[in-house]
């Protein structure tokens, strides 16, 4: 913004020079906007010392965090990078993500969230200056004295309310045209009839007036709007942001040359080229090429498939080794991975069979509000023939049992429990999703990218002995395959040097070979030296003349798998274990982790039939996935979670993401969304308990605006103050 | 009672300056961060002089 102004001028030579300037001026670079995510930040000195590390990057002009949205946005020179920023934060010991600042700042402003505010500020000073002058006339002004009052009271109440009041009135507006009630129907008819019966009251000189009640409730209903609608501001500019990390972009090969074009361009027949660690961004044929692919995301298989020309390839699978050129033979959404999207939109989803417990509160109250009103409106008429007094009752029956409560019940509860959770590192991505993971009773499970992080871990090192590690740790130098990295990590930790090996090249699509003491070895796929394949994921090494040695990897676990599931089981949870991947896998992790029920080598459709099925029994499903193949199934649960890590379409689908690698949150967020249902029913039994007490004053004819205002305001405060136990 | 000619004006006139310094507190961000600017007066740094 400012900042390139700021940045100092070359001074120039002598005055004349600054009238008529040599050559044409050129643009002065813009300053970059660069923005990180920060999803471990937590405290205040995180804060600083993120600012501080940041700040003393040369080429950085300013850098802030902001602590609610786990973000750091850093004001720098045209020609820094985020790539360059997010070591520095590792060193200090934070996960960084870089984030597409242009995407965020269209969502930056949020200008919905600035206008509540604006009409809740306008609502909460018009209602003080208002309550002022009406504790004069309660404490005993009288005759002109509080006339004037009253009639001051109305010139602040009235256009305070006609701005304040506007979402109601709209949203009030919309659900009757539609010939439907909702819960502001209710409010806006006692907003309207209260000011109605003052404004002829004051008129009459009458007593009681209810400008000030009308405005509290206008102030603390917009409260609770403000807050629902700051939660789930925040967890949506969170979720963008894991949506702007992944661009769609592609290489076709064209007249020789590779030009980058946007996936929707691509047509059938275009010639793409994959690199090695790119994504499948089509269905198609490998042309030209060798190499192997991780189809996990789609199929939750973790062995490595062999890939080469005449290979079937679907949009999605991920490039290992070497780069590839595929014929694209289905683009867009005729691809296999829209078609599995495609069955999310058939699958019935959990969120649209719930009803909120806002909901079901609304239904019984706005009909029950309404006809008591109008009873004791239609009850007072008979019996007093007067129309004003059965209009000033109608009036305080309405106010009083106006929904103020009611309406801070459920957003101070949400919010307190998704900033805390929050906090932890889990975003609530949905409204209801609380409510739905409190009815939870069974949970089941991904395994690939999920319980496991997708990343090779090697399990028999001590089995092999030093020398052979230290001679496979000099091929796997070579290669960028997640095999040959476990490999290299492993030998790290054990601290074993690679042994001098030369002439090392990688062979795509089978592995590594090199020449010791003029001997060649291989490390890579056992039919390539001369092995047979077991069952395992495994790598094989092979030196001259000598029997090949086995190499085997496990999937390394995600921090925290074993606590979820063990804590989950404790709290006395079905676990369950849906995976793709072959049934040997499946059955060792499920023992490793504890779980007695598996299905291994599920379809996408086969995780839907079985969710689907247990739903109809009755269990309320939480199912926790990351790829392609569980978005369905993400879908159909009653409520779903995913890892940051997540394919989009994935996290798309679930309606609660955890935002760093550690599973360990889902059992907080579990305990967390019961104490938080159980807090909505304390408040809303409060809220009724207000209302017994008031409403047969009311309907009597006893209630004052005093009486009014204090029920008010207490049964209001007490529910935000249950609210906050929370946090 | 002439003293609340003087009073209801004034306590309006407060009134409408808190609305006012209020709505200039929204315009200039300063709710964006709330969790964080909570947190950042626990800081030692620019507490001798205002950061420039």
């Amino acid at each position: 913004m400012g900042m390139a102004t700021t940045r100092p001028q070359p001074a120039a030579a002598c005055p004349g020079c600054v009238a008529t300037p040599t050559e044409p001026a050129r643009p002065i670079p813009e300053d970059v906007q660069l923005a990180l995510s920060l999803p471990t930040i937590h405290c205040q000195a995180c804060i600083f010392k993120v600012e501080r590390a940041l700040n003393a990057v040369p080429g950085v002009q300013s850098a802030r965090v902001n602590l609610t949205l786990k973000r750091a946005m850093i004001q720098a020179e045209p020609d820094m990078r985020a790539d360059a920023l997010i070591p520095v934060l590792e060193a200090e010991g934070f996960e960084a993500h870089e984030l597409d600042a242009d995407v965020l700042s269209v969502t930056g402003s949020d200008k919905a969230g600035r206008e509540l505010l604006m009409r809740l500020a306008v609502a909460g000073f018009a209602s003080m200056n208002v309550m002022l002058l009406s504790v004069s006339v309660w404490s005993g002004a009288t005759d002109a004295t509080r006339d004037m009052f009253h009639w001051i009271s109305a010139a602040i109440a009235l256009p305070a309310i006609a701005f304040a009041g506007k979402p109601f009135f709209d949203s009030a507006w919309s659900a009757l045209r539609v010939r439907r009630l909702n819960m502001d129907v209710p409010i806006v008819l006692a907003i309207v009839l209260a000011l109605m019966t003052s404004l002829w009251e004051t008129a009459l000189s009458g007593e009681y007036a209810y400008f000030d009640a009308a405005l509290t409730l206008v102030f603390f209903l917009l409260a609770g709007r403000y807050l629902d609608h700051r939660t789930r501001a925040i967890a949506r500019s969170a979720a963008q942001e894991l949506s702007a990390l992944e661009v769609p972009r592609a290489l076709r090969v064209a007249n020789g040359g590779e030009q980058e074009v946007a996936v929707a361009d691509l047509r059938i027949g275009d010639l793409i080229r994959v690199r090695p660690g790119g994504r499948m961004p089509v269905d198609g044929e490998i042309v030209e090429g060798q190499s192997e692919l991780d189809r996990s995301l789609l199929t939750g298989e973790t062995i490595p498939v062999y890939a080469e020309p005449g290979t079937e390839v679907s949009a999605g699978e991920v490039n290992l080794t070497g780069p590839l050129t595929i014929r694209a033979s289905a683009v867009g959404s005729d691809t296999s991975l829209h078609q599995m999207a495609d069955l999310v939109a058939v699958a019935e989803s959990g969120r649209s069979r719930y009803t909120s417990l806002a909901d079901s509160a609304a239904k019984l109250y706005a009909p029950g509000v309404h006809i008591l009103s109008a009873l004791s409106f239609l009850g007072w008429y008979l019996y007093s023939g007067d129309l004003r007094t059965a209009l000033n009752i109608a009036a305080a029956v309405l106010i009083i049992t106006c929904p103020c409560a009611l309406g801070l019940a459920v957003p101070a509860v949400t919010t307190a429990a998704s900033g805390r959770l929050f906090r932890k590192g889990t975003l609530i991505k949905h409204s209801t999703a609380l409510e739905r993971l409190a009815e939870v009773d069974t949970v089941v499970f991904d395994k690939t990218g999920t319980l496991t992080q997708g990343t090779p871990e090697l399990t028999n090192l001590d089995k092999i002995s030093p020398d052979m590690v230290s001679i496979a740790a000099a091929l796997a130098g070579a290669s960028s395959h997640p095999l040959s990295q476990a490999v290299t990590q492993a030998a790290g930790l054990a601290g074993i040097e690679a042994a001098k090996v030369t002439a090392v090249t990688e062979v795509p699509g089978f592995g590594t070979q090199g020449l010791l003491n003029g001997q060649t070895i291989r490390f890579g796929r056992a039919a390539w030296v001369g092995a047979t394949h077991g069952t395992h994921t495994a790598a094989w090494l092979s030196v001259d003349g000598a029997e090949p040695i086995e190499f085997r990897f496990n999937d390394s676990l995600r921090p925290g798998a074993e606590e979820v599931v063990s804590s989950l089981i404790a709290s006395g949870k079905k676990v369950i274990l849906m995976s793709g991947d072959n049934t040997g896998s499946v059955r060792a992790m499920a023992g490793r982790l504890g779980i007695t029920d598996w299905l291994a080598e599920a379809l996408p459709q086969d995780k839907v039939a079985r969710i689907t099925e247990m739903t109809e029994q009755g269990q309320c499903i939480l199912m926790v996935g990351d790829g392609l193949n569980d978005t369905a199934a993400l879908t159909a649960a009653h409520v779903s979670i995913s890892p940051a890590t997540a394919l989009d379409a994935a996290r798309v689908a679930s309606d609660i993401v955890l935002l760093g690698t550690d599973l360990s949150p889902i059992s907080e967020a579990c305990d967390v969304a019961r104490k938080a249902r159980r807090r909505i029913r304390e408040n809303f039994r409060i809220a009724t308990v207000y209302n017994v007490i008031a409403v047969p004053l009311a309907v009597a004819g006893l209630a004052t605006p005093l009486i009014a205002a204090l029920a008010m305001s207490t049964s209001s405060i007490t529910v935000s103050l249950n609210a906050l136990r929370l946090r | 009672m002439e003293v609340i000619s003087f009073l209801i004006p004034i306590s309006l006139f407060l009134g409408a300056v808190g609305l006012i310094a209020f709505i200039y507190t929204v315009r200039s961000n300063q709710y964006d961060d709330p969790e964080g600017d909570a947190r950042r007066i626990l800081s030692d740094e620019w507490d001798d002089h205002p950061k420039p």
